[in-house]
């Protein structure tokens, strides 16, 4: 395997291989709490918190368990890692900000199961990447959750003024524009290749 | 072997993270007054804004607070109110009901159409365009923002388009007043009774070429009331409610019929003078 530079990996992971729109990781949050653009991307910014903070456990993890060769272990790991990030993030965000706290509402320790967080755990491991390029991979996984869903929120808030066709009022068009966002990042797979 | 390895690395990390948060947990508790719950679970839950704060928790949390009465929360009722009162211990502190009021008159019957608008139905975006399709540059568009963003239905557009305001279910959250680009809404106490229904700062025969029930500066009314009970001030009749208002006197000579008495159980009484309204139907574009 030819070695890949931190730039490509970070660009790889935001916007070819987006874990939103290519992967279709993380879905949940990306319909439910793009509503709002302010709290999109704060909402974007804990996911990428815990994205890193998992990250960089996972890595750690990997090392140990393979060193005292338990590597069956490594998903009920993870999972506990991310169980506990969030729920610290949890505790920051409510000590910190008490009005973001009720506006991301379920949301929050929904991360915990977010398959877009463990996502980036599996496939770093899967994948072989170093401290560095895992750094790289889960802050580039990171960007390109909270670039999706900014842009969702945007083009929500526009919606707002539109007049919908009554038919496919609510979830109908959310679905519709998330189906069009996710074509024009299509457009970035020849990107890099 | 393997068994105990896994035991005791799942345990050793499990043990670690739940240090963690142990010690995260006493550092980062925040103390919530509990009874901010019970109250806001009291409250209406409209989030409207008409005590003056952003949703019903913050306004909670004054309450809780003392900084405020549960009677600044126009929505809940009555028996809502004491109860929050009676919870806290506190005086219940009743303000007058106050409704949203309309400043002007002029539907499709009365006012001219001068260009028929084709766009977004909203008078946000209609205004946009020089301000509209009406004659009249402050009249009520019609396109009924205030009756989409009213939360409680206390707002119908008429046959006319003009929005009729049900004082019943009006709980002056403001949320009208804030939309209408011609800001042509204003809160009122219930009791209030004269008004005036037009906002041209036009003056004389200009103001009827453009609608029929328009406010021509004339002055009458200001010159039949008492006292200081109105004055004329940019072309338009300015009542001073803090006079003596409860009279029907100011309204009998108004020709247009701009300034009305909101009756309790009729609604609107023009003067015997006013020219009366017959039409029935639109007025057609550029038609006066």
């Amino acid at each position: 395997m030819k070695e890949e530079s931190l730039w490509f990996i970070f660009i790889n992971a935001s916007l070819i291989n987006n874990f939103v729109l290519a992967y279709f990781l993380g879905i949940c949050p990306f319909l439910g709490v793009s509503g709002k653009m302010e709290t999109a991307s704060k909402m974007g910014a804990a996911v990428t918190f815990v994205m890193i903070i998992s990250s960089v456990c996972a890595y750690g993890i990997h090392l140990l368990l393979v060193a005292i060769n338990a590597p069956f272990l490594q998903l009920i790991s993870y999972i506990v890692v991310i169980a506990s990030t969030v729920q610290l993030v949890e505790m920051i965000i409510k000590k910190m900000s008490p009005a973001l706290f009720r506006s991301l509402g379920i949301f929050l320790p929904l991360i915990t199961t977010n398959c877009a967080i463990l996502g980036v755990a599996l496939f770093q491991t899967s994948k072989g990447y170093g401290l560095a390029e895992s750094l790289a991979y889960s802050f580039g996984a990171g960007a390109g959750f909270t670039l999706a869903l900014v842009l969702m929120a945007g083009l929500r808030e526009q919606l707002d003024f539109a007049d919908v066709p009554k038919v496919v009022k609510g979830t109908a068009i959310t679905l519709l524009i998330a189906g069009i966002l996710s074509l024009t990042f299509m457009g970035f797979s020849g990107l890099g290749s | 072997m393997t068994i105990l390895i896994a035991l005791l690395s799942l345990g050793g990390l499990t043990l670690f993270l739940a240090v963690m948060l142990i010690i995260a947990n006493k550092k980062l508790y925040v103390y919530e007054d509990p009874r901010i719950d019970e109250v806001e679970a009291m409250l209406p839950h409209a989030n409207c804004g008409a005590c003056g704060y952003p949703g019903c928790r913050p306004f909670a949390e004054a309450l809780v607070k003392g900084e405020m009465l549960p009677g600044k929360c126009s929505v809940s009722s009555e028996d809502g109110r004491n109860a929050i009162a009676a919870y806290l211990g506190v005086d219940a502190g009743m303000e007058e009901k106050r409704v949203a009021r309309l400043a002007c008159a002029g539907g499709s019957n009365v006012a001219v159409v001068r260009a028929e608008y084709e766009g977004l139905s909203s008078c946000r975006g209609a205004a946009l365009i020089s301000g509209g399709g009406k004659g009249c540059s402050w009249g009520c568009l019609g396109h009924g923002d205030c009756e989409k963003v009213c939360d409680f239905d206390a707002i119908s557009m008429n046959e006319f388009g003009i929005p009729i305001v049900d004082e019943a279910k009006c709980t002056a959250c403001g949320d009208c007043v804030e939309v209408c680009p011609k800001d042509l809404f204003s809160l009122h106490p219930i009791s209030h009774r004269l008004w005036v229904a037009c906002k041209s700062l036009e003056a004389g025969d200009g103001v009827l070429e453009d609608c029929e029930v328009g406010c021509t500066a004339c002055g009458k009314c200001a010159m039949d009331a008492k006292g200081d009970l109105i004055t004329m001030k940019y072309n338009l009749p300015v009542i001073n409610y803090s006079a003596n208002h409860q009279t029907q006197v100011p309204i009998q000579r108004c020709p247009t019929g701009a300034i009305v008495w909101l009756d309790e159980k009729q609604g609107p009484i023009k003067g015997a003078e006013a020219k009366k309204i017959i039409r029935k139907g639109k007025l057609k574009m550029g038609e006066s």
